[in-house]
């Protein structure tokens, strides 16, 4: 009786994520998947998320895999700290990031914003730099805990026999570390790349909602959802196919036993 | 070649004080657990920095930190095997060998060449197209040994180099390590707890004793 319990209750969370899911794929008009898809604005909203959300995980790496290094390698002080300041964005509602980076990078009274603007006039809010500044700041913790975790499994004593085999360290770093941690560092950047193509709250309020700059998949869906239903549901459809293969990218390491 | 070291070493809150000399043999490090004989072969690998003191291998001064001397691991030509083989795992057994001379800037078919010729010498040779994870643990630690020895090292480090093996393979590489070792004429120092090993590939020891207070001393049986 138990385990029948214990078997109903695990089918009702099954069901209550699978369910709506299921749920836009039963409601996308199939028939005029390709009309919706094809439309002016379906087109440049999904060209923007791709290049943006591109973009943002390639930056997450660039600046995250140094993080991510001395997080995992090297014992300082304060390392706690860096990490725990690093996941914010994580659990940071992602209109408060939107918030956060308004005030940081916004062009007229963001701290760091105004002087970038007076310096070079170069303005990230309503731009698709903003977008893809937006995107980065949430997904970059995704990357870097991913690929700490996997750096600091790598077994020290691989560095230590292959500089005592004549490896300078730069070399061990590359081609021993890092091709050992590969995997780890992988799935984070294709996590941050997905956490980046599905931003809604931080792009929304940091770099606003201006077609064809800005506007973004999920503002698309957003919008749409008041004027075209069937369109919505049939990007809401693309965004669960993109979703389904990040997972099957990451069979094993997330659906796996691990962490 | 002569190996000296005459220093100190402070690690993790505790102290190696060392005092040793070894000639072109084979010399038993021994002593407690987490006295320090892994540190001491760190320290001659390059892998850990003296304190103070002075480290040197013939006319060659690796490590004398009052002069800011230090010779990285990877000019210093200290072979050193570990408790595990840790073979590349990316990496077949023949490009495992062929490691160290490709990190020496040999051409890779020569340092190939020069790969399977060192497996051969411990009758090894059909193992080279295999990938480390196929290997036994005896079959692993023979390409370790060739890795180890295919640049002709200046000293050789191991450490419980017999610990992960079962009682067979273990006899079977003890006595491939002795004449390994035999026909190299360097200092090497084996870390063990097993008389028959001290016996079978040793001529000197060096005891490893901890003084408590947090210091050990490393010293030669002639001092």
């Amino acid at each position: 009786m138990r385990a029948t319990a214990l078997a109903v209750a695990a089918a009702v969370a099954t069901g209550f994520v699978a369910l709506p899911v299921a749920g836009v794929l039963v409601r996308t008009p199939w028939s005029g998947f390709l009309d919706a898809v094809g439309s002016r604005e379906a087109r440049s909203a999904i060209g923007l998320s791709l290049a943006t959300s591109l973009a943002s995980a390639v930056l997450a790496v660039v600046l995250g895999l140094p993080l991510a290094w001395v997080l995992a390698r090297r014992d300082f002080p304060g390392r706690r700290l860096v990490r725990a300041v690093v996941a914010v964005p994580m659990v940071l509602p992602p209109v408060v990031a939107g918030v956060a980076l308004l005030g940081t990078f916004g062009r007229s009274n963001g701290i760091v914003g105004r002087a970038l603007f007076e310096a070079t006039g170069l303005q990230l809010t309503f731009s698709p730099l903003g977008v893809v500044v937006a995107q980065c700041f949430v997904a970059l913790p995704f990357f870097v805990l991913s690929a700490e975790a996997g750096i600091a499994q790598v077994d020290r004593r691989y560095e230590d026999v292959a500089e005592t085999l004549g490896a300078r360290p730069g070399y061990v770093a590359r081609a021993v570390v890092l091709r050992l941690a590969a995997p780890a560092v992988a799935a984070g950047a294709v996590l941050a790349w997905a956490r980046a193509l599905g931003e809604f709250g931080a792009t929304i309020t940091f770099a606003g909602n201006v077609e064809g700059r800005t506007q973004t998949l999920p503002l698309a869906v957003y919008l749409l959802l008041e004027r075209d239903q069937g369109a919505a549901y049939a990007l809401s459809a693309v965004l669960v196919g993109i979703a389904i293969a990040v997972l099957v990218l990451l069979r094993g390491r997330w659906l796996g036993v691990r962490r | 070649m002569t190996l000296f070291v005459r220093g100190t070493v402070a690690r993790g809150g505790f102290v190696l004080d060392a005092n040793l000399m070894v000639g072109a043999e084979t010399v038993a490090v021994t002593g407690d657990n987490g006295s320090g004989k892994t540190t001491l072969l760190r320290v001659v690998a390059g892998l850990e920095r003296l304190q103070s003191g002075r480290m040197s291998l013939g006319e060659t001064v690796f490590d004398e930190p009052s002069v800011r001397t230090f010779v990285p691991p990877r000019t210093r030509s200290a072979s050193m095997i570990f408790q595990d083989a840790l073979l590349l795992p990316f990496l077949n057994a023949i490009d495992n060998v062929a490691f160290p001379l490709r990190r020496a800037g040999v051409p890779a078919d020569v340092a190939r060449d020069a790969a399977a010729a060192a497996l051969d010498r411990l009758g090894a040779g059909r193992l080279g197209p295999r990938d480390p994870s196929t290997l036994s643990g005896g079959e692993a630690r023979r390409v370790a040994l060739a890795r180890a020895l295919v640049r002709t090292p200046a000293v050789v480090l191991l450490d419980e180099p017999f610990t992960a093996l079962d009682r067979r393979s273990r006899a079977e590489f003890r006595s491939l390590l002795a004449d390994a070792l035999h026909s190299l004429t360097v200092p090497a120092l084996v870390v063990t707890h097993d008389d028959a090993d001290v016996e079978a590939l040793c001529r000197g020891e060096i005891r490893v004793i901890r003084t408590g207070d947090g210091r050990s001393t490393a010293a030669d049986s002639a001092a």
